[in-house]
């Protein structure tokens, strides 16, 4: 899979992602940097990594959302390139428009770092195809500012046409219908706010995030 | 010229921050304080003549994200 992973100054978890996908694909990914205004040719998919894009500066996403990078990213979502925004990342993509919605400070307002179980809400992902419809995983999450919050009208759209992709099984953040991760109208944007690539062997403590990346791949080489 | 733009978060988003601030009030004593809402304040010193349509598009590209926030712009005297 020819990938690419995007590197903002601050993020930090681009390294792991690179990692999970050169281990389930068995080919490095470019590492691109934001300043570069184009995207390497014939990418397949492309990963926007967690971490403190810019120091959080502002809102969390909103410097990285602006810089030259994210036009090539947004120009390859629109052509049908899977997308993957995780932590940071969904930041990211939700202020660049690509997601609706926004990530607010945490409802408690302590930083959240653990393993939590999630339900899989839909299967038929090209990102989520290798898990079970309502299948309970567990990926840990890294954040302060993970609070999914839409207006009623946008959460109802995103209910109704099973664009909600992961939902947390407990109260982690104060997220809206403790939604963790949603996906585009088109299907090939994933934003989350959990680390499937920190799960993907079991010397990482479990490995549910791994099937995220091989069903992924099995999609692009379908 | 200068201009002050203060965004704050649209009413009925849950501001957390707020209600932390709120509570640390109340343990200091304050009584009185019925609700608690944070915001930003942002100050930008302009080239003259720099439109309030502009400042307007700034707000709106990146100072505030208008899911959540709300902006609003106070231009000042020519400094």
């Amino acid at each position: 899979m020819n990938s690419a992973v995007i590197v903002f100054p601050g993020s930090n978890c681009d390294r792991d992602l690179a990692v999970a996908l050169e281990q389930v694909s068995g080919r490095k990914p470019h590492m691109v940097w934001h300043k570069d205004s184009e995207l390497p040719d014939g990418l397949e998919f492309i990963g926007v990594p967690g971490g403190f894009s810019y120091g959080d500066y502002l809102r969390s996403g909103a410097m990285a959302a602006r810089s030259p990078v994210m036009r090539a990213v947004k120009d390859a979502a629109a052509r049908g390139v899977p997308v993957i925004g995780i932590c940071n990342g969904f930041q990211v993509l939700t202020e660049a428009g690509m997601l609706p919605g926004a990530l607010m400070r945490n409802a408690r307002l302590s930083f959240v770092c653990r393993p939590v179980p999630l339900k899989v809400e839909n299967s038929q992902s090209l990102f989520t195809a290798q898990y079970e419809a309502n299948e309970e995983i567990v990926f840990p999450v890294a954040h302060h500012d993970g609070n999914y919050q839409a207006d009623e009208a946008a959460l109802d759209r995103l209910e109704g046409e099973g664009r909600v992709a992961f939902r947390y099984l407990d109260e982690v953040n104060g997220s809206a219908r403790r939604i963790a991760g949603i996906l585009n109208d088109a299907g090939n944007v994933l934003g989350l706010m959990p680390h499937p690539e920190r799960v993907i062997e079991p010397a990482h403590g479990g490995s549910d995030g791994r099937r995220l990346f091989e069903g992924l791949l099995e999609t692009v080489a379908a | 010229m200068k201009a002050r733009v203060f965004i704050t978060l649209k009413n009925g988003v849950l501001d957390p921050q707020g209600k932390a601030i709120h509570h640390a009030l109340e343990g200091l004593g304050f009584s009185g304080v019925n609700d608690v809402r944070a915001g930003k304040l942002i100050e930008l010193d302009l080239a003259d003549g720099t439109s309030e349509r502009e400042i307007e598009e700034m707000c709106r590209k990146l100072l505030a994200n208008t899911v959540i926030e709300n902006f609003r712009i106070e231009p000042l005297e020519h400094a």
